[in-house]
């Protein structure tokens, strides 16, 4: 109480409505309490501080706006279309070393494939698979190569939309464009982007990824992603009961994919007790979505299956995202992640639930 | 009106937050720099940052009231973002050759300095004003960005009166005080 008495106090001083009586008074007390001198020093200095804090922001949002009405004008460029021009160029340039490689690649592609069938055959030991979609297959490569060099016109075939290697999933734990994936997806792309229902693709970076869990937190990095103010699901901090029902979203299409499941052991390979282990039908591209219970509460993040076992599946807890942003946090402060902790989900039938959070659980894509 | 005092009057309307004169700053220094990050191994994305981060630039030291432009804009700017891409490319071990630049530059490092420091307290205060959650974060808002009378302040947050309205105002300060500087003295 006795802070905000002074705080009043200091504020009418400095914005001088006190009385000249009052004034000297005050005056006096600062030469003579050091405590209320600093106190005063502090408060000006805290007001400054939020002053400069609001023009900043509102001179940023003058920027931002002239910066989107210009890019409609074509004034600022957007990255797909200088990445086309570069395109046409470099690939007059190097039309006969990209066939090449493109062949070399499509050799070594058909080996490793090979090598890596025979080898499975042998050794049975890795017998957990990631669940990321490759999606170029060899076939399509050669023809795409093959159309390359009979048509002059071959650019076209090149990215509009960028181009894809892999797909996986990753949804949004903080709405000023931070999501959640596996480490596994990020550290097989260079270029990430992440799309989502709307069919908007942005552009995003790799913040921080945990090997171990195998969870990773990725960064929109477009200017063109708006904010979201509420995200309907919480992420769940304790640990869920056997058999508990859960559901799944993610991208083992090129569409959306709803999974139902249950939790069926508390840990999950060999143990592991930073995962779960759920019964649930995932393929690939499931990589990095969200499990969620009937409350709609994340409780984990789908990153592998058993091979030749059926419905068996493990996902990252829920945990260890905290644990991810807690380090983030021991790291660099400026990194403000806030993760929902209410759920805006809970007692919703099932269609309602994935209706409303659908849009926040985005494709994961790059090369 | 001579060259100079255009650029005069634009920093001024800079400083007071007008659209027209960042739309003008904009137009005529977006195209140099963007394609100057471009040649220098940036993408188009990277572009728009570095030339954000030099108009926040520009913003500080035209609302400083003491600034004085000692050449033209445009070298100005591109001696800020050429200095900011530098440092980007050495964070991010991108750096292989030396940067080409065709245009005349000006010493800015001092400058880009004080914008850093500047950078980091407006961080800390973004994350105290983050910290104190809601409601304070919008009452504080309100009365200090905004300035709006407590009156209508405890009208829209739905205080039955003004001064209960104030003191939670003031409980709110005092925990964005501490949050600052505590962050603030270690920073």
């Amino acid at each position: 109480m006795d802070d905000i008495l002074l705080i009043e106090a200091v504020e009418r001083y400095l914005r001088n409505e006190m009385s000249a009586e009052e004034r000297a008074f005050f005056e006096n007390l600062r030469k003579t309490n050091p405590e209320i001198d600093q106190a005063v020093v502090e408060h000006s200095f805290l007001l400054n501080e939020l002053d400069r804090h609001a023009a900043i922001k509102a001179y940023k949002h003058s920027l931002y706006e002239t910066e989107n009405k210009l890019t409609e004008e074509g004034v600022i460029s957007k990255p797909k279309l200088t990445g086309k021009a570069k395109v046409v160029y470099f690939w007059k340039k190097y039309k006969r070393n990209i066939a090449v490689a493109a062949c070399i690649a499509g050799f070594i592609s058909l080996t490793t494939a090979g090598l890596i069938v025979s080898y499975t055959k042998q050794v049975n030991e890795s017998n957990k698979e990631d669940l990321v979609a490759v999606i170029k297959e060899v076939k399509d490569t050669k023809k795409a190569v093959e159309g390359f060099m009979s048509s002059d016109k071959a650019p076209k075939i090149f990215p509009i939309t960028p181009t894809t290697d892999f797909r996986a999933t990753g949804f949004l734990i903080d709405g000023k464009g931070y999501l959640v994936t596996n480490a596994h997806v990020v550290n097989r792309l260079k270029t990430i982007y992440v799309e989502n229902n709307k069919g908007e693709y942005f552009h995003a970076v790799s913040l921080y990824a945990d090997n171990t869990a195998d969870v990773a937190i990725l960064k929109i990095t477009d200017t063109a992603f708006k904010t979201v103010l509420n995200l309907p699901y919480s992420i769940r901090k304790t640990n869920v009961d056997l058999a508990e029902q859960l559901f799944t979203l993610g991208f083992p299409r090129n569409e959306i994919v709803y999974g139902e499941g249950y939790l069926s052991a508390k840990s999950g390979n060999d143990g592991d007790s930073t995962a779960y282990q759920l019964t649930v039908s995932v393929n690939p591209g499931n990589s990095g979505g969200p499990v969620l219970n009937k409350n709609g509460e994340v409780i984990g993040i789908i990153t592998s299956k058993q091979k030749n076992a059926d419905g068996v599946v493990y996902a990252a807890k829920s945990l260890n995202i905290y644990k991810l942003l807690e380090a983030i946090k021991k790291d660099n402060d400026t990194t403000n992640i806030k993760v929902p902790n209410n759920t805006g989900l809970k007692g919703l039938d099932r269609t309602a639930q994935v209706k409303k959070m659908e849009e926040f659980v985005y494709m994961v894509v790059g090369n | 009106m001579s060259n100079l005092e255009q650029e005069k009057l634009l920093l001024q309307g800079l400083a007071l937050n007008e659209r027209q004169s960042i739309e003008t700053i904009y137009r005529e220094n977006y195209p140099v720099i963007q394609a100057f990050i471009l040649n220098n191994s940036g993408d188009p994305d990277e572009a728009k940052d570095i030339f954000q981060e030099a108009m926040i630039v520009l913003f500080e030291k035209a609302s400083s009231g003491t600034f004085e432009l000692n050449c033209q804009l445009k070298t100005y700017l591109y001696s800020v973002c050429r200095r900011l891409w530098l440092k980007r490319l050495q964070q991010m071990q991108r750096f292989g050759s030396q940067l080409d630049h065709g245009e005349e530059t000006v010493t800015v490092e001092e400058d880009i300095e004080v914008h850093e420091k500047r950078n980091a307290d407006f961080m800390i205060m973004e994350n105290a004003l983050k910290k104190i959650g809601e409601p304070c974060k919008s009452l504080l808002d309100a009365y200090y960005m905004q300035k709006k009378h407590m009156q209508e302040i405890a009208k829209d947050f739905g205080y039955t009166n003004a001064d209960n309205a104030k003191t939670q105002k003031y409980k709110c300060l005092v925990r964005l005080k501490k949050l600052f500087f505590a962050q603030f003295k270690n920073a």
